[in-house]
């Protein structure tokens, strides 16, 4: 329902095919955020940034209030509930002991996160001690499983909708890796065989256990105490689970943020390699624009939505009509006319599958190789077995020659050649920087490059940087150098500021909040002497020292009598009495070149018809 | 003999015809600068739409092979007109004819084998026409005798006055020898005509196509040649372009000239005192298919003024009350947060928006491995200093040059106008000029947001099992394959270059456009050889590296998932309709985005068998199909158990009897049916008791079984001491 003409956040030029920015829509996900309560979550600490403590539970809260702010932006149609366990009081439609679901007014318990939701949670810790209260839900000598007891309402929650249409998920924030381990003997073996079996049901539903475990910086959280079983992790899996003990919180942060995203699948695609071997890979989006939501036109006098209708309307006899089946273009003194059906034909020169052309050196991708948002793509050995190993092979490959694949897509929308950049994996200490596996970068066309580099250019030699002025540039690049520049570490402002004023209005708030713009120049790192010393030698080195703004620019002919013009109008304009014959309305009867001298003599517009001029010139005056 | 008073006319032609044409006004001072500057827009308005271009096309033996390709070339350049730019204007000149027909001939003799095929006027349908079948020559091609009857042409026609583009496009194979001229060398030749290009502001492309190389390459005129057409690149602003594929030449002339505007003028802030004024054009933007006008049939065959187009009203109703119709300025712009809609309207949206100012800034410099290449986000913007400020060229000059030098690029926050609503970060990369006459310049590419990136995690390549690993032959096999399926031979042109290689989809559709202006009713056509190696790959490179293709596919072993039934395959086999390639391979696949769910266990189990009844017994509770197999489970178990204590000699079932108990108490907790598996423990009591079973009771005692209680399931009522206490009534009273 996009029909607004003047969408803000577009560029003028683009026109998105929708399909591939708006993939992701395909499936929605219900997810529960499961946080264990007890008190450990609120005892046990990691050292953060500003040298203050921060507990497991407020990270936990944290991250997951992040979550539901991307959310909220990006995936408007998934549905989460938040829901603590191991608490005082206990909140649930089953009424189990030790568990609670957060939740506010108007809105079910598995829901769309509205404003108020997202605004209580954000203070969910002030309240927390007085509304929930912490308490272990398991102790010695009594037979309550608040653990048994989180998953059942979890998997209640999740009953709605089929798992077919929506990715169901449990994310499970603990930092207790034994959950029974107070309990002895006979008991424990039992609670941990119902447990097991309350998730194995959950998981036949199709809902998917995840666990997202917080460790103290100098212990390990063991998954293999209990966990590894019940989220069915095994072999190399299990060494793969809990990258490092004792990383930085902040690293611990990341990856969880990380995790709580599903990766979803864009598409399925073929990759012919040659002679038929051909083998699967899937393709992802990892990097999109991300726009703010379409809008709804509502009626401004109830508020109420509104629904756009179309008609089509046939210009020559104004008869109402079905929408057409046909296109036009207009040829020769003709209209010839493309059936849909022949225009999507046309473009599907090829199969939607990708294939392999051959490989280049990667000197030979040049930065104006680009035209839209790379796909990423992952081999997947789910239908065709032994794609991953061939795939693994040539991505070796490629690395190490430093070469990159180039390969057509016959996407049936938009065919376009593609390159594939081997990217190798980057770990840092959070954890995964960079996922291995290959980049489809879009090529374009011969007809899509412009040769603007030549535009300006004629038969003379134009001038050229000398030796020192390069150097000087040089010691320049060194002062003002970003070490540990990361693409993507700017939060859009406009973006930014957009949902927080419409956060602000939509909880009715008075106060509209300030945004940071993270873009802008640091204003202090710039004032450093070292800083304005090496642009100032830069400057005088290829300025001179007699530097004027205009001085330098040979004046083109036209701005040469432009400004001539203005000169001479200025003069001229001085030989009337315009207040005067504005104020007894004789305005009327100067031809408009008189006009007009009192425009350009004030650097105003000269466009228009008389009366505009008169107009414009009665405002200029205040008049 | 023929040369010499052909070059001396040539240039005394431009002494007469255009010799000193000035034009002169003399009016008030006041009113000529007016003029002037009215003029001046009107010029650039025009200029803008206007555009000459003559087609110089070597049609000699030679050139037989790759004269379809031109036709090609030439015709979706027209028809690109046709559509885009109905009053630019085209004339076509062929060399190496059999005939001889053009000006200069009859004014001054020679030229001979030059024939203007058309003069220059504005463009139409017929010229496509007679572009499709070029006749084919018989004679040798000199290409400068038809460049001098080109230039001629275009001068005679517009003089110095014409304000709009004057193009001439030069398609040859520069295999024949060049007459000589009877004054002077060729050198000089070219020198003299390029001076003209450059007076009178020509441009000139030439295309030079070394595809099939048959016979025997005379390396000397081939030298020559070359030399002479450097000689115009460097004297004139021509462009000399080789091509050496059918592919290429089709990609070497842009069929469609955009226009350049500059989507950004001033600043490249450095910092607050060092501003370098610069000018940001577009580098690369998509070439989209025409939009098309939706077609109407309402209006009858007999009239001739038909527009047929279609108007779309749009009408705005309320969901609730359909019948109300609300017009267009009652309507509010609503926004969407989570499941609300926030009405804005546009005046208090303008009071709180994001306003940054007009500018480029610097927001510093990093290195380039800072930026992976996947990160670019759109099409490519070029910054260059602005034209004829020399300052501005060297600082732009010395940044990029010291960025080329380092390995580093710059980080910019740029807001192209003022009232964009939005800033982009972005990198600036050097674009280091090789030739004298070109400035260096910065690429600009588009970086993305935190918003836009979505961190997800995939496995390391190396946490992979060990069969999903290539071994050291497999990976020597891909090494080669990459090595060897090479698209930029080295002493050979890059294949596939992105800067010659045409769009196939676009192609077709004009080709389909001009099959339709024919018939109404031609299929899409499918595409052609030259067009066919964009979409796939070249058979003959195949060829060329086919032991490296066959050892490498020799060494993997693809199969398809045997574990997969095909019902859930969604593999959609469909041909490509431009390709009569017969679709062979099975593994095609164009599944639509799937969700990825875990494939559910095969092996269901509906009855308690009597080999693992345990587990069966599991496997029935905890299917969830349907509630009723909890229930099925429970008295298949209840069977079991019975059965086995009925047919027990001597006791030799109870140990099992006693096992199914534990297992069946267990499932009767987990699904909380506690009274189920209470009433079956009495039941067996009951029986025991009867029969006085009681090394049963022994069993039972040492497995600590009773009955479920309250506190292991709510639904009892069962009290924890009852439950205790059950085993030791239950025994049977030895004084019975």
């Amino acid at each position: 329902m996009e029909l607004d003409p003047d969408d803000v956040f577009r560029d003028d030029d683009e026109e998105s095919d929708n399909e591939f920015y708006q993939e992701h829509e395909a499936t929605k996900e219900y997810v529960v955020y499961l946080v264990d309560a007890s008190p450990k979550m609120f005892s046990t600490t990691c050292p953060a940034e500003d040298q203050t403590d921060e507990t497991h539970f407020h990270i936990a809260v944290s991250c997951i209030a992040q979550s539901l702010k991307t959310q909220i932006i990006n995936r408007l149609y998934d549905e989460v509930a938040i829901c603590f366990f191991n608490t005082r009081k206990k909140k649930n439609l089953q009424d189990l002991n030790a568990v609670f679901v957060f939740n506010v007014a108007e809105r079910e318990q598995l829901d769309r996160p509205t404003a108020r939701f997202i605004k209580e949670f954000d203070h969910i810790e002030e309240s927390f001690e007085k509304e929930i209260g912490s308490q272990y839900g398991i102790v010695s000598g009594s037979r309550e499983n608040s653990l048994y007891n989180a998953l059942w309402v979890a998997q209640g929650l999740l009953r709605k909708g089929s798992s077919k249409t929506a990715d169901k998920r449990i994310l499970l924030f603990t930092n207790e890796d034994d959950p029974f381990g107070s309990i002895k003997g006979a008991a424990k073996n039992d609670m941990t065989r119902t447990t097991m079996q309350r998730a194995k049901d959950a998981q036949d539903l199709g809902i998917s256990i995840e666990l997202l475990p917080l460790s103290p910086p100098d212990e390990e959280f063991k998954v293999s105490h209990f966990y590894a079983d019940m989220i069915g992790l095994e072999g190399d899996d299990l060494a793969l689970f809990m990258p490092s003990a004792g990383q930085k919180l902040e690293d611990m942060k990341d990856q969880l943020r990380k995790r709580m995203f599903s990766k979803r699948i864009v598409k399925r695609i073929s990759f012919i390699i040659a002679n038929g071997l051909s083998i699967e890979l899937n393709t992802y989006a990892l990097i999109r624009p991300t726009v703010p939501g379409a809008i709804t036109w509502l009626d401004s006098v109830t508020n109420h939505p509104l629904k756009t209708e179309r008609s089509f309307i046939c210009a020559d006899t104004g008869a109402l009509m079905q929408e057409p089946a046909k296109r036009f273009q207009p040829y020769k003194g003709e209209n010839i006319k493309f059936s849909v059906q022949e225009l999507s034909e046309i473009k599907r020169v090829s199969t939607g599958h990708l294939r392999l052309h051959g490989f280049k050196p990667l000197s030979y991708l040049k930065d104006y190789h680009n035209l839209r948002p790379s796909t990423f793509v992952f081999p997947s050995d789910k239908e065709v077995v032994g794609s991953t190993c061939t795939f693994i092979a040539l991505h070796r490959s490629m690395l190490r020659l430093k070469r990159f694949a180039v390969a057509f897509y016959g996407n049936p929308s938009n065919p376009r050649l593609v390159a594939l950049v081997a990217q190798d994996e980057i770990v840092r200490a959070g954890g995964q920087v960079e996922p291995p596996g290959m980049h489809m970068i879009y090529l374009p066309y011969s007809d899509d490059i412009r040769p603007v580099e030549e535009l300006h250019s004629d038969t003379d030699a134009v001038p050229r940087a000398s030796d020192d002025e390069v150097k000087k540039a040089a010691a320049l690049m060194k002062r003002i150098d970003l070490k540990d520049f990361s693409v993507c570490q700017f939060a859009n402002p406009s973006l930014q500021r957009h949902y927080a004023v419409l956060q602000a209005l939509a909880l009715e708030e008075d106060d509209m909040p300030e945004i940071k713009d993270e873009t802008v120049p640091d204003e202090e790192g710039m004032a450093r002497p070292g800083v304005v010393k090496a642009i100032e030698e830069f400057k005088l080195s290829v300025y001179g020292d007699n530097y004027d703004e205009e001085g330098d620019v040979k004046v083109s002919e036209a701005s040469r009598k432009r400004k001539a013009a203005t000169e001479n109008a200025a003069k001229e304009c001085a030989n009337y009495d315009w207040a005067d014959l504005a104020d007894k309305g004789k305005l009327k009867e100067m031809t408009v070149q008189e006009l007009k001298l009192y425009l350009m003599a004030h650097n105003l517009s000269t466009t228009g018809r008389k009366e505009t001029l008169i107009s414009r010139i009665l405002t200029h005056m205040g008049k | 003999m023929k040369n010499e008073p052909a070059l001396s006319s040539f240039t005394l032609t431009f002494a007469i015809n255009y010799g000193d044409v000035t034009i002169t006004a003399s009016v008030t001072a006041s009113v000529t600068s007016f003029i002037s500057f009215s003029t001046q827009s009107v010029y650039s308005l025009m200029a803008r739409t206007r555009e000459a271009l003559l087609l110089l096309l070597d049609v000699s033996p030679s050139m037989h092979s790759v004269l379809p390709d031109v036709e090609k070339l030439c015709s979706r350049l027209i028809q690109k007109k046709l559509i885009y730019g109905k009053n630019h204007e085209v004339g076509v000149i062929l060399f190496g004819t059999e005939e001889t027909e053009n000006e200069l001939t009859k004014e001054v003799g020679g030229y001979e084998h030059v024939k203007v095929l058309q003069d220059i006027k504005v463009v139409d349908g017929h010229l496509v026409q007679s572009l499709k079948h070029l006749p084919q020559g018989t004679c040798a091609g000199d290409f400068l005798d038809a460049i001098v009857v080109g230039v001629d042409m275009l001068i005679k026609k517009y003089g110095e006055t014409y304000k709009g583009k004057k193009h001439l496009c030069l398609i040859t194979d520069a295999l024949c020898p060049l007459k000589d001229p009877d004054v002077g060398t060729k050198e000089d030749q070219v020198s003299t005509i390029a001076r003209q290009m450059v007076a009178f502001g020509l441009r000139m492309k030439n295309i030079v196509v070394r595809a099939s190389l048959s016979g025997e390459p005379h390396m000397r005129v081939i030298i020559e040649n070359d030399n002479l057409l450097n000689i115009f690149s460097k004297k004139s602003s021509a462009k000399t372009l080789f091509v050496d594929s059918t592919t290429s030449l089709r990609g070497a002339r842009k069929t469609r000239d955009i226009s350049p505007v500059t989507i950004f003028r001033g600043d490249l802030e450095l910092s607050e005192k060092m501003k370098i004024k610069v000018w940001v054009y577009k580098k690369t933007g998509e070439e989209k298919f025409p939009t098309l006008k939706k077609y109407s049939d309402k209006a009858p065959s007999t009239d001739k003024f038909a527009t047929h187009e279609v108007k779309v009203d749009y009408e705005y109703k309320s969901v609730e009350d359909p019948s109300k119709v609300v017009p267009p300025e009652q309507r509010i712009k609503g926004y969407r947060y989570g499941p609300q809609v926030v009405p804005i309207s546009s005046a208090e949206w303008e009071a709180v928006k994001f306003k940054p100012e007009k500018s480029v800034k610097l927001l510093g410099f990093t290195d380039a491995s800072n930026i992976l290449r996947h990160y670019y986000m759109k099409d490519v913007n070029l910054f260059i200093a602005e034209p004829g400020n020399s300052r501005a060229t060297v600082a732009v000059s010395a940044l990029a040059r010291a960025m080329k030098e380092m390995n580093k690029v710059a980080i910019v926050r740029c807001v192209w106008r003022q009232g964009q609503q939005s800033v982009v970060v972005g990198v600036l990369t050097p674009n280091v000029s090789e030739k004298i006459n070109i400035p260096d310049s910065f690429y600009f590419n588009v970086l993305p947001f935190a918003e836009d990136v979505r961190e997800f995690q995939f496995p390391s390549f190396s946490k992979f099992p060990v069969s999903w690993q290539p071994n050291e032959q497999q990976q020597e096999a891909a090494d080669n394959l990459v090595k060897m399926l090479d698209l930029a031979p080295s002493g050979k042109g890059e294949i596939l270059q992105p800067e010659l290689t045409p769009n196939p989809a676009l192609e077709r559709f004009y080709h389909h456009l001009e099959l339709k202006s024919e018939h109404q009713d031609a299929a899409p056509p499918p595409l052609d050889d030259s067009l066919k190696k964009i979409t796939e790959p070249d058979p003959t490179l195949l060829a060329e590296s086919q032991s490296a293709i066959d050892a490498f596919c020799g060494q993997f072993v693809i199969k398809e998932n045997p574990k997969l039934k095909k019902s859930t395959r969604r593999f959609l086999r469909e041909k490509p309709s431009g390709s009569d390639e017969p679709n062979g391979d099975g593994s095609v696949s164009d599944a639509q985005a799937v969700n990825s769910m875990e494939s559910k266990p095969v092996v269901t189990v509906d009855k308690i068998g009597d080999l693992t009844p345990i587990q069966d017994f599991e496997a029935m509770m905890s299917r969830r199909d349907c509630p009723d197999w909890v229930d099925k489970a429970i008295e298949d178990m209840k069977n079991k158990i019975f059965g086995l204590l009925e047919n027990s000699n001597e006791g030799i079932n109870y140990p099992k009897a006693v096992e199914l108990l534990v297992a069946l108490r267990k499932g009767c907790i987990l699904e909380q049916e506690p009274k189920q598996f209470n009433d079956v423990l009495e039941k067996v009591c009951k029986i025991c008791r009867k029969r006085n079973f009681s090394t049963f009771f022994d069993f039972l005692m040492s497995k600590k079984l009773s009955l479920i209680s309250k506190s292991e399931a709510v639904d009892s009522d069962i009290t924890d001491d009852e439950a205790g206490s059950f085993i030791v009534k239950s025994q049977p009273k030895h004084e019975d």
